[in-house]
């Protein structure tokens, strides 16, 4: 079975060549059961490969196809590597991946382009297969430029809308601002060590490269940038509340659950080298800090249902880094998978509330929607329980894990662990915002359950996840053996952990009083001069984008304006220029005198025969 | 028998390719223009013929026969084109005939 691991990345590929070459010719049924059936047989080969690769006791697996390129020193395979951390990955991707196209069988069931959309999915759910998969970071990389591609595909998926377009632009460059930084530390690794075999890597590098040396630093510098790109990290992490252009299944699968997280399992994958480069790894736990809590302050000002939740989910992805930072690499990547359940069920509810409402966004013309659509209710409910970590969701015990290892990491640990709890705090007051504006109170809309069983089953299905997903161990022992920091046995007060149940759950009550029995008023709150500033300044995603706008987008084009005629073509056009000049100079010769034409030969052939004589 | 020294041959030869050069670029009309230029093509024969007899080879008056036949195609493309100028130009003077000025 393990020999079949390429099938893996190759179903859903094969699923996207059939909808790509038959270009929408097929019927919708067939399409539905090709785009997800591909993504559901991955998963059962993902889940077969993971029951006989965790039975067999080995601590890794390796699948090499073929050689991919070789050139000098240089050589990089098309091989597979399975471990624990890749096996939580494939299942993540396949499993969530294959209830998120079931429900995109009944979500996009109306749109005319029903088959376009499986085949970018397909493709996607094969480029992350690839990514995680990879053996080497070139192939890593193949995957993670696929990922990238489908993403911008899917934002700008309704293309007609001018305003998505610039979004999917958006999302493409910025991210490859990190994708770039990415690649010139594959460069700096392999002039460095000489290969980019992650495994070989890893061992080299622990053999060559001292703690905290120059390289170490500069290349997990790189990396990281990579990581935060795709990501949504600070600093780039503005391109992902616009991704939200894109259908919903789109934000649930690729911005939510698990082409953002890739930037975590790229640290986690390359562990090693950032327990080498101990500043940088301290510097990803503050990126992680300050990103989680910016965009937990932006998610409780923005009334738009899909923002707040990019936002939540770049808060989320805030809390892995700062796992990964504290050397909680486990926890990071517990984290990772709770999240992809709970956050593809809330997005996934969120489509069904949009729909029901006819492409309505605006979480304030919402209301009520509790009677009318109880499994999106119960699936809020449920998500926005884990995502708060409310105790005994899945949330509580990923998220708790993170903090606690930040506890314990010594140093800075306590004001990182403090950030955390804040924002766990903020994350209470979004999320059950969300959950009383938008079920309870009244209702604005009329609107009629759509849930047929396609769109039904994935949502109770991941709503089990979310509430259980925290029991689940997952098999990363082997991959983080070393180094590993707050693992398991946590020695804590009572009073932390007590504190730690409770700040959500005061959240949650803060939510209650301001969003449900209205004792407290928000729009008291914002009325006045500072609230009102901060509720703009937070709206706005702490200005980033108008900083990003002024710094680099308005002097970009005020240069290509100024530049409109090409400094670089005035060059060439000399040369034009000069070669005119010539022309006109020639053309005088040409008088149409043929006896001038003779003379001119003669006068040649003297001249020649001249030279000849003297030279 | 007293043979013809090699220069007299070839001074006759030069003349006589000058007098055609000369025609060649003074004469407007075309006609004398072709009559120059048989005048230049014989002036290359009769040097040839002079080299073949002086060196006892063959070679140069294969030449000749050979320039010979090149002048008769020549005199017949030739006379093809002025008659298709008359009737086109009416005049057979070359100076006329300047369309493809740059």
């Amino acid at each position: 079975m393990l020999d079949l691991l390429w099938l893996l990345p190759a179903l859903p590929l094969a699923g996207f060549l059939i909808l790509a070459l038959t270009g929408g010719s097929l019927p919708k049924p067939v399409v539905a059961a090709v785009g997800a059936g591909s993504v559901g047989l991955a998963f059962v080969v993902a889940a077969l490969a993971s029951y006989q690769f965790l039975g067999s006791g080995q601590e890794s697996f390796q699948l090499a196809l073929w050689n991919w390129m070789a050139a000098g020193d240089f050589s990089s395979a098309f091989s597979f590597y399975l471990d624990g951390l890749t096996v939580v990955m494939i299942l993540v991707i396949s499993g969530v991946g294959f209830l998120i196209h079931l429900y995109s069988t009944g979500f996009m069931i109306d749109d005319p382009s029903y088959s376009r959309f499986f085949a970018y999915m397909n493709l996607f759910v094969a480029a992350m297969l690839v990514l995680v998969l990879a053996d080497n970071l070139v192939l890593l990389y193949l995957g993670w430029e696929g990922v990238g591609l489908c993403s911008y595909l899917l934002i700008g998926f309704w293309y007609e809308n001018p305003a998505n377009g610039y979004a999917a632009r958006k999302a493409f460059v910025v991210t490859r601002v990190g994708d770039t930084s990415m690649a010139i530390g594959l460069f700096l690794l392999f002039s460095q060590l000489g290969t980019l075999n992650i495994q070989d890597l890893m061992h080299n590098a622990q053999d060559q490269w001292q703690v905290g040396s120059g390289v170490a630093v500069a290349a997990t510098l790189l990396l990281l940038g990579g990581a935060v790109g795709k990501s949504a990290q600070l600093p780039l992490q503005t391109w992902l509340p616009d991704a939200m252009a894109g259908p919903t299944p789109i934000s649930a699968l690729i911005h939510a659950a698990t082409m953002v997280t890739a930037g975590v399992y790229l640290i986690a994958r390359t562990h090693v080298l950032f327990e080498l480069a101990p500043g940088v790894q301290a510097l990803v736990a503050w990126v992680g800090l300050i990103t989680l809590l910016m965009a937990g302050f932006t998610a409780m000002t923005q009334h738009d249902i899909k923002r707040i939740l990019a936002y939540s989910t770049i808060s989320q992805i805030g809390y892995m880094f700062l796992g990964l930072g504290v050397g909680a690499w486990s926890a990071a990547i517990f984290h990772l998978m709770t999240h992809a359940f709970f956050k593809a069920l809330l997005f996934l509810a969120a489509g069904t509330v949009i729909l029901s409402l006819h492409h309505e966004h605006n979480i304030f013309k919402m209301g009520g929607m509790r009677k009318h659509l109880p499994i999106a209710f119960w699936s809020f409910v449920i998500g926005s329980a884990a995502l708060t970590a409310l105790p005994f969701t899945s949330g509580y015990f990923s998220k708790d894990e993170i903090l606690l290892a930040a506890l314990e990491s010594g140093g800075s640990g306590t004001i990182l662990w403090l950030g955390g709890v804040i924002g766990a705090f903020f994350t209470a007051i979004y999320s059950f915002r969300l959950v009383f504006v938008v079920f309870f109170g009244e209702n604005h809309h009329p609107a009629k359950e759509i849930t047929g069983f396609n769109m039904a089953a994935p949502l109770i299905v991941l709503a089990a996840l979310a509430l259980v997903g925290g029991f689940i161990h997952i098999p990363v022992d082997a991959v983080f053996s070393h180094g590993e920091a707050g693992h398991e046995e946590h020695h804590v007060s009572v009073f932390i952990h007590g504190l730690m149940i409770a700040i959500p759950i005061i959240g949650v009550g803060v939510a209650y009083l301001f969003f449900y029995s209205k004792t407290w008023s928000a729009e008291k709150l914002v009325a006045s001069g500072l609230g009102a500033n901060l509720h703009k300044f937070w709206f706005s995603g702490w200005g980033m984008d108008k900083l990003y706008q002024t710094i680099f987008v308005a002097p970009f084009i005020t240069l290509a304006r100024v530049n409109r005629k090409d400094i670089i073509d005035v060059l060439v056009g000399l040369l034009v220029t000069l070669t005119s000049f010539c022309n006109r100079l020639l053309v005088r010769t040409q008088t149409g005198y043929l006896r001038w034409y003779a003379a001119s030969v003669m006068a040649g052939v003297v001249i020649l025969m001249a030279l000849g004589v003297l030279l | 028998m007293q043979s013809i020294p090699l220069e007299h041959g070839l001074i006759l030869a030069a003349m006589l390719f000058a007098i055609g050069l000369v025609g060649v670029l003074t004469r407007r009309n075309v006609v004398f223009v072709l009559m120059c230029l048989e005048i230049m093509l014989n002036a290359c024969g009769l040097a040839f013929v002079v080299a073949s007899a002086r060196w006892g080879h063959a070679d140069g008056q294969i030449m000749f026969l050979m320039i010979l036949t090149l002048a008769a195609a020549e005199v017949a493309v030739g006379l093809g084109l002025i008659i298709q100028m008359y009737r086109k130009f009416h005049t057979v003077d070359l100076n006329v005939l300047t369309q493809m000025k740059g």
